[in-house]
């Protein structure tokens, strides 16, 4: 969504252009309109947009995609501190969180 | 009957026990089993050309489906995501790559229909890995969606999702939505943390008296109240026109605001410092539920929570602790 931006310069998305045969994939799975094809090779538009969702490292099939994935919610982040692990939302079953 | 035994035929109208089933899962009443048995149903009058739609068993995301498929002629697989929604079990690879191949092998989905397509909602993309899934079994993977009701301009665009389609939106209505998953978050504290209070105001000066407990019950529920509240659901509804980014910011801000209402409402503090530490207490309380509110909202990085936390946490935490002090020391004044 283009209204909400969260703060900006921390995301650890990267592309590696060498890579990329401009399969569109990235594009795709996006939630935020992150990618972009510009001579038949991906290009990170919206950088900020990232929320680390890890779909478009996980679908492109030539690796050029790294990002550290993870849940973005505070609470996640909290459970992992308590119990030393990394952040890790507790969607137990029966529960309903995220 | 088709190749592949007799398979469940679903509705595509919700009725009332799925509506009240819809509000039960938000509000967190009881903890009932809320999922579908994995494997295959059929919507409409599916035939050997019919499309695939993939999605887990929660019932919720079936049941958005099944009614977004209405009037349409195809099969559901469901995968078990252990009653978890299509977003957090992709995040988490229970939707993953692993279990969509698993259920296109046990359900024989080879024998059941000619072509190699199928349908997988795009917010389970962090979890499968579609070239994987093509290589395994010989379907191709089509991303549909975010929204189920936007299948059928999906299909009508030749299986093709417009960018709007694909972006993920927070608009009002949703983030109202999520508040009440929010509002449970602290459950026990809800209860124990006025009580503490209460029991805590009766000390004076003097001794213990319980006509302060009395006096005092009603302004500390309705601050402590006010706070959280102030953090959990007046921040995630005005959450745009809120200055700053951090969530924790913003909960300050709107915590401040509540504060200062009921300055004026009188039920706040007698004496200075009483009023500074409420103003500590409500702002640190409305500050730290707001940042939880991340978790609800569907734009936050992990690194930017990790780095709104670094300073945050602290913040509120000192915050709520001289808040506490203070409020103690204006008992005995
Ligand atoms: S998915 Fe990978 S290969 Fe395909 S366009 Fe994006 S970066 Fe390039
Ligand atoms: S991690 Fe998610 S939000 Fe970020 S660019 Fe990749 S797909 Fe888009």
């Amino acid at each position: 969504m283009n209204g909400f931006v969260y703060l900006t310069d921390v995301v650890t998305l990267e592309l590696d252009a060498a890579k990329c045969n401009g399969c569109r994939m990235c594009v795709v799975v996006c939630p935020h309109n992150v990618f972009g094809i510009e001579a038949k090779k991906a290009v990170i538009l919206h950088r900020d947009f990232c929320m680390e969702c890890g779909a478009c490292a996980k679908n492109c099939s030539e690796g050029a995609i790294t990002v550290k994935s993870g849940v973005g919610c505070a609470a996640g982040i909290i459970n992992g501190l308590l119990r030393g692990t990394e952040p890790t939302c507790d969607c137990g079953e029966g529960s309903n969180c995220c | 009957m088709t190749q592949v035994g007799a398979i469940p035929y679903v509705a595509t109208r919700w009725d009332f026990y799925d509506r009240w089933g819809a509000v039960k899962v938000r509000w967190s009443l009881g903890r009932f089993k809320y999922r579908v048995t994995p494997g295959i149903y059929a919507v409409g009058n599916p035939g050997r050309d019919s499309l695939v739609f993939v999605t887990g068993n929660y019932k919720l995301s079936f049941d958005h489906l099944r009614r977004a498929l209405k009037g349409i002629d195809g099969w559901i697989l469901v995968i078990e995501t252990k009653g978890i929604n299509v977003w957090c079990a992709a995040g988490k690879g229970t939707f993953g790559t692993k279990e969509v191949v698993r259920r296109i092998r046990i359900h024989h989905l080879d024998q059941l229909v000619d072509h190699r397509k199928i349908i997988l909602p795009q917010l389970s993309a962090p979890g499968v890995a579609a070239h994987d899934v093509k290589k395994m079994t010989g379907f191709t993977v089509i991303y549909g969606p975010v929204l189920a009701e936007d299948i059928r301009a999906f299909l009508n665009a030749g299986l093709k999702a417009t960018d709007d389609m694909r972006k993920i939106t927070f608009p009002f209505v949703e983030r109202l939505k999520l508040i009440p998953v929010d509002l449970f978050y602290g459950k026990y504290y809800l209860l124990i943390v006025p009580i503490v209070f209460l029991i805590l105001s009766g000390f004076n000066r003097s001794g213990y008296s319980l006509d302060l407990v009395f006096d005092n019950a009603g302004k500390t529920t309705v601050n402590l109240f006010s706070g959280y509240l102030a953090g959990c659901v007046l921040t995630p509804a005005i959450l745009p026109w809120i200055p700053f980014r951090r969530f924790s910011a913003k909960g300050l801000v709107t915590g401040w605001l509540v504060a200062i209402l009921l300055l004026f409402a009188g039920t706040l503090g007698l004496t200075l410092i009483e009023n500074i530490s409420w103003f500590l207490m409500i702002g640190g309380l409305s500050s730290f539920m707001a940042m939880n509110f991340t978790g609800s909202s569907t734009f936050t990085s992990l690194s930017g929570v990790q780095k709104e936390m670094k300073t945050a946490l602290p913040l509120q935490i000192v915050m709520a602790a001289l808040g506490i002090i203070g409020w103690i020391i204006s008992r005995f004044l």
